[in-house]
């Protein structure tokens, strides 16, 4: 087999003797428009480490080492395709970047054996990626062929998973920091204002506030003194963009906090984001680190007298500390509560200043607003929301992974055309959209689009940017549960709406799916009185809590009353789950037919809910089985039967 | 700028600047709050204060919104009052049920709010959080089961006395409020003002009861049961009698407490002109002996505690002084039962304060003999004023009498001590006749009668130009220590009152929301100042025959081994 190596190097990568030249060769190599010798791209994000990148970059290394091949192997960050993780690109010299997924330390070595001999192994080949003067590999899609990209719009998410997320140079190369420079060369504070005010960039957090409005505002607060913050306290299950950000293009952030922060001229910004991002974190403070040290940071930035420094603040992983006023408080050292608005954090916020607060998502997308201008910007998405929004596509579907959609893409097209569609060509039932306080949206909602307005008027949010897709075997008087269960835990206890009726609302729904440890004559007309006190609770709860968390913890329920309304009279009259995860509403029986008298699971039966002698048939008793089901799963002869 | 706003299709008039709540409250018009406290940013914690506004999606809390012209607001709309109802149905659905066993029984927020709004049925049950009680602390007795976290005591203690023992400890429906690490009270930096009491809503915070061992010995005919009781309660028990705030029930106490059946009634304000003339005595003792100047002032045992732990450093410059109810407990032991001929073995002796910090200082190791305490059991206002109810005494068909003797005369000066400044004030005439030689010309010193948080004054007396500086609450003790430590020499003397306003709002006193009750006391000290007789507590002829007859002179032998105490450093978890 001919293997490319050190000592032998083959007719094809004749360019690692032309030398470098100038700067625009130089510029050339860090884009990888040609390679002088092959690189080896390897996802390392978060969600690559879990399926196994680590392992497969230690066997890549190996493989290299072990057939002396000089080769570049390069970190990565996670290009959105989460269900193909591990995912491994190869570059050669002269030919396009080509992407394998599930690549493991077994296959890794076949997967290189073939590619380095320019050969296309039959399996774990995702696509290409088009380059003008490159030459393609024949047979080969191109990455934005296949279904899961092709509807999609990189904007912000346009170098994740492409470059070396720990490189300045590589994201200064692909026009990294020009948007910074052309700011603060040739704009105003206010002018910057005014840019992104024209291009129409609304905060991608939750609420949607005009981004450069709120700017504005702090900017023509008078005080000595301004602060910005980025917020990537990312705590929803589900939600994963700011991670991908953090871990993927650290750099684009920090562009986008120096424009922002130039724009209200604050002297300090703080990044926040959960301590449990160790990855992020990392990366995060590194990049921070290169910025600085390549002048865009710190003294007199590019000679303009303009002053910041960035500190970079670990969050505990309090759900609440999201929310902008805790999350200002949590910076000052104090509990993570939320306070009162107004005042709001725009005119006094951190240490009693005037702050901004922007999600990591808005400010990512403030480099690009800059380089391509606001009227670019704004010929993106709808009419009152505009530019791309990252979602986190996960659940029943597909392709699960992160995507970047206009806006005003309908939620049909995000799970059927860019996520394939429900697995196991089940139905689906029901969209959650905005994480835990988000809404679940029933099937009749796929044509609705994802932009703000629509959004809220559906009963659901922006919010974090997580769409989870449900099918038909969800229940979803459990997930209304299971949010309640969430928010109860996540409470920061200030507030006595949701201190206390989160937990009541919990214990509701509680009550409608299990089984009441004394069943009395009148369970079923108190869980009916418990949902009407549900909705009573919901709206208290949403009309007076003290902050955003507690103002939308409702809506899960809430928006499952109202749309799956009949799940939840099932469940209460007649003790039935359609989707048999309600455990405690299985009713288990016994075929007597099919019953040996074995003792089996006479002897397993956890609470002595089955009687019988051996070689008769056994029977079990309705009153004392738990529905926890070791019986149906040991029974040897299938005489086990749910009702 | 006033502007007018629509307040229940009515026009109210409103100011820029103001919240709504404020303009509400001017209006006559109430909305119900519970953690909102007057002085102190508001923290919209409760969610009781809700006003529906038109053009808002939610409801907004009325203590924190400014009042804007364009608002049009229903302040009991239905909307409103479910959603304040149902608020206080869930903090009553994790709330113990317990009312008839409650301390607050009848004087209680959440019960209050709970009849308002007509709650007549439990609409939500579920789990209840379980706690135990904390009854370590020897004034205060902490019931998490009973707390509605509005935060009132935390904010009391960290934003009012500066003293920060309290805090929010954990998250969501498991949040409690506690000390550092949710350890006990006695080994906090609780200095057991009570003022947490006094802001708490509920029963979750009371004194520790004294009254049914009182009760006990009372009805034992062996006891010698001996009462003191504060001159500042005869100022504090008329309200719940349905008199005027302030007003002075100085020989209807002596009658009720006689009625009752206590051997001895002695009115402590005998015991405060003691303290002014061995303090006096032992200020001279200092300036004329190079002793360590400024002196602080030691009446007050929530200050003393404070010391202790906060400025262990600063310890030699508290007075060496009992405070009065220590030094009345210490003669009545001594010179009372030797003079009367009282079994000692069989004395009781009581004290009535408007403070819950006496109890922990009646049980300080320095103020026992042969580790008995000197006062047996100290009764807060409130305890008192339930102790009558106890026993049955109608106050009204009281006619006035006089204390027993021989502590039956008191100065004016000794009542003073009951208000900030009142210990300086008294002190000065007192001093200026030992310094001086000669009675001051006006007793009268007007400039230390406010109530600022710090004051200083500063006089010739004799040879001395001496600083007297005044500081009310120990919130603001803080920067004349660091002042003194940082070399300051110009003040010679320091008092200090732990509670804002002195011990007329002490910790102790009967629960209220006016906010001018205490001024309406302290005036009522002033006004009797005016009028007393005696205005200088060395020109007691009680005290002068007591040191005739026992102590000898002020700051004697007798007096230091009798009357004087020692401190020493405390190690508490801050």
């Amino acid at each position: 087999m001919k293997i490319a190596s050190k000592k032998s190097n083959p007719a094809g990568f004749i360019l690692a003797d032309k030398g470098i030249v100038t700067d625009d060769d130089r510029l050339s190599l860090l884009r990888r428009d040609t390679v002088v010798k092959p690189a080896i791209f390897i996802g390392t994000s978060t969600c690559g480490i879990v399926a196994g990148a680590l392992d497969t970059l230690v066997a890549v290394k190996q493989y290299l080492e072990e057939k002396q091949i000089d080769a570049d192997v390069v970190e990565t960050g996670c290009s959105g395709m989460c269900i193909n993780e591990p995912v491994m690109d190869v570059q050669l010299p002269g030919k396009q970047r080509i992407s394998f997924g599930k690549v493991t330390p077994q296959n890794a070595g076949y997967l290189l054996d073939h590619i380095l001999n320019f050969t296309i192994p039959t399996e774990n080949v995702i696509a290409q990626y088009p380059h003008g003067n490159l030459q393609a590999w024949e047979d080969i899609r191109n990455i934005n062929e296949i279904p899961f990209f092709r509807f999609q719009n990189r904007v912000v998410l346009k170098n994740c998973g492409i470059i070396d997320p720990s490189s300045i140079e590589e994201y200064k190369a692909r026009g990294g920091y020009k948007s910074l420079s052309r700011v603060i060369m040739k704009y105003s504070s206010d002018k910057v204002c005014e840019i992104i005010e024209d291009s129409g960039l609304r905060g991608r957090g939750g609420g949607g506030f005009p981004t450069g409005r709120k700017w504005r505002i702090a900017l023509n607060t008078p005080e000595d003194e301004r602060y910005l913050i980025c917020n990537g306290d990312e705590s929803d299950p589900g939600a994963f963009m700011d991670r991908a950000i953090f871990e993927g293009d650290p750099h684009k952030l920090i562009e986008g906090v120096i424009i922002a922060a130039y724009a209200i001229r604050a002297k300090r910004a703080y990044i926040f984001l959960r301590a449990s991002y160790k990855l992020a974190v990392q990366r995060l403070r590194q990049a921070i680190k290169d910025a600085a040290a390549a002048g865009y940071l710190g003294q007199d930035i590019m000679g303009s007298g303009f002053n910041l420094n960035i500190h970079v603040r670990e969050g505990a992983g309090a759900f609440v500390c999201g929310e902008e006023t805790a999350l200002i408080a949590s910076i000052e050292g104090k509990r993570g509560t939320p306070h009162t608005r107004p005042p709001y954090p725009v005119t006094k916020g951190l240490f009693g200043k005037p702050t901004v607060v922007n999600n990591v998502e808005t400010l990512a997308n403030v480099p690009e607003i800059i380089e391509k201008g606001p009227s670019w910007f704004a010929s993106i998405g709808t009419a009152t929301s505009k530019g791309t929004k990252v979602f986190s596509l996960s659940g029943k579907v597909m392709y699960t992974g992160m995507v970047e959609v206009d806006m005003g893409t309908s939620f049909r097209d995000i799970i059927y055309a860019i996520g394939g569609g429900i697995k196991s060509h089940k139905r689906l039932k029901a969209i959650q959209v905005g994480g835990p306080t988000g809404s679940c949206l029933p099937e009749d909602s796929l044509d609705e689009t994802v932009d703000y307005e629509t959004l809220t008027k559906a009963g659901a949010m922006m919010g974090s940017g997580g769409i989870v897709v449900m099918d038909e075997d969800t229940c979803m008087v459990d997930i209304a549960r299971f949010f309640a269960d969430f928010l109860q835990h996540e409470s920061c206890g200030k507030c006595i709406p949701c201190r206390e009726g989160s937990r009541r609302m919990h214990e509701i729904l509680q009550n409608i799916t299990q089984r009441p440890p004394n069943a009395a004559g009148y369970e079923t007309l108190e869980r009916f009185k418990g949902v009407m006190q549900l909705e009573n609770l919901a709206d208290v709860i949403r009309d007076t809590a003290l902050c955003g968390l507690g103002q939308t913890a409702p809506n899960p329920v809430l928006s499952a009353l109202k749309y799956f309304r009949e799940e939840f009279e099932e469940h209460i009259f007649d003790r039935h789950c359609r989707s048999g995860v309600c455990r405690d509403l299985k009713i288990y029986y016994i075929n007597v037919d099919k019953c040996s008298g074995c003792t089996l699971c006479l002897r397993k039966c956890p609470t002595g809910a089955i009687i019988g002698s051996p070689h008769t048939p056994h029977f079990i008793i309705e009153e004392k089985c738990t529905g926890c089901g070791i019986c149906f799963e040991i029974c040897k002869f299938v005489a086990v039967s749910v009702k | 700028m006033n502007f007018p706003i629509e307040v229940n299709n009515k026009i109210i008039i409103a100011r820029k600047g103001e919240t709504i709540l404020e303009a509400l409250t001017r209006n006559g018009l109430k909305v119900p709050t519970l953690c909102h406290m007057t002085e102190l940013n508001p923290t919209g914690s409760c969610r009781m204060c809700v006003v529906e506004v038109e053009g808002k999606a939610n409801l907004i809390t009325a203590c924190s919104h400014p009042v804007e012209e364009w608002m049009k607001i229903k302040t009991h709309s239905p909307r409103v009052v479910n959603a304040r109802k149902t608020n206080v149905e869930l903090l009553l659905s994790n709330h113990p049920d317990d009312c008839l066993y409650c301390d607050r029984n009848g004087n209680c927020e959440l019960q209050k709010f709970a009849a308002e709004l007509n709650i007549r049925e439990r609409r939500f049950t579920g789990k209840k959080n379980k706690y135990k009680t904390d009854p370590s602390g020897s004034s205060i007795v902490r019931d998490q089961a009973k707390c509605v976290l509005c935060g009132r005591c935390v904010r009391t203690c960290d934003e009012i006395m500066g003293v920060s023992t309290l805090g929010f400890i954990g998250r969501g429906n498991t949040t409690i409020i506690g000390p550092s690490f949710n350890r006990q009270l006695n080994l906090s930096s609780c200095i057991a003002c009570g003022q947490c009491i006094m802001s708490c809503p509920t029963g979750a915070l009371h004194e520790k009861r004294h009254s049914a061992d009182l009760q006990h010995a009372l009805h034992n005919t062996e006891k010698h049961v001996v009462i003191q009781y504060s001159p500042t309660l005869s100022i504090s028990i008329g309200e719940e009698l349905g008199m005027k705030p302030g007003k002075d029930l100085y020989g209807i106490i002596n009658a009720a407490l006689r009625k009752m059946g206590f051997d001895k009634i002695f009115d402590a304000a005998f015991a405060a002109d003691l303290y002014i003339v061995e303090l006096a005595a032992e200020m001279e003792k200092r300036m004329r002996s190079g002793g360590m100047v400024p002196m602080f002032s030691s009446d007050c045992p929530a200050w003393v505690k404070h010391v202790e732990q906060t400025y262990p450093e600063m310890i030699p410059h508290l007075s060496a002084c009992k405070s009065p109810q220590q030094m009345f407990g210490a003669i009545i032991r001594s010179y009372y039962t030797t003079t009367f001929h009282v079994d000692i073995d069989n004395l009781y002796t009581v004290s009535a304060m408007p403070c819950t910090a006496r109890k922990f200082e009646s049980k300080r190791e320095q103020m026992t003999q042969k580790g008995i305490s000197d006062v047996d059991a100290v009764l807060t206002t409130r305890e008192f004023n339930q102790f009558i109810r106890l026993n049955g005494i109608d106050t009204h068909q009281l006619e006035p009498e006089i204390s027993d003797s021989p502590f039956h005369v008191q100065s004016s000066a000794g009542k003073l001590m009951g208000a900030t400044g009142g210990l300086t004030e008294a002190l000065i005439r007192t001093l200026y006749s030992r310094l001086a030689g000669k009675e001051i010309a006006q007793p009268k010193i007007t400039e230390v009668r406010n109530v600022k948080d710090y004051k200083e004054y500063y006089m010739k007396i004799g040879e001395f130009k001496l600083g007297f500086a005044i500081v009310n609450s120990v919130k603001y003790a803080e920067k004349i220590i660091n002042e003194i430590k940082a070399g300051r020499d110009d003040i010679h003397f320091v008092e200090v009152v732990a509670c804002p306003g002195g011990c007329v709002n002490g910790g102790g006193q009967p629960f209220s929301n006016d906010q001018n009750i205490a001024k309406a006391r302290i005036k009522s000290i002033y006004d009797n100042d005016e009028k007393d007789p005696i205005r200088f507590a060395h020109k007691n002829p009680a005290i002068l025959d007591l040191y005739r007859e026992y102590l000898g002179q002020p700051g004697g032998e007798k007096s230091e081994s009798l009357l004087y105490t020692t401190y020493s450093k405390r190690e508490v978890s801050l």
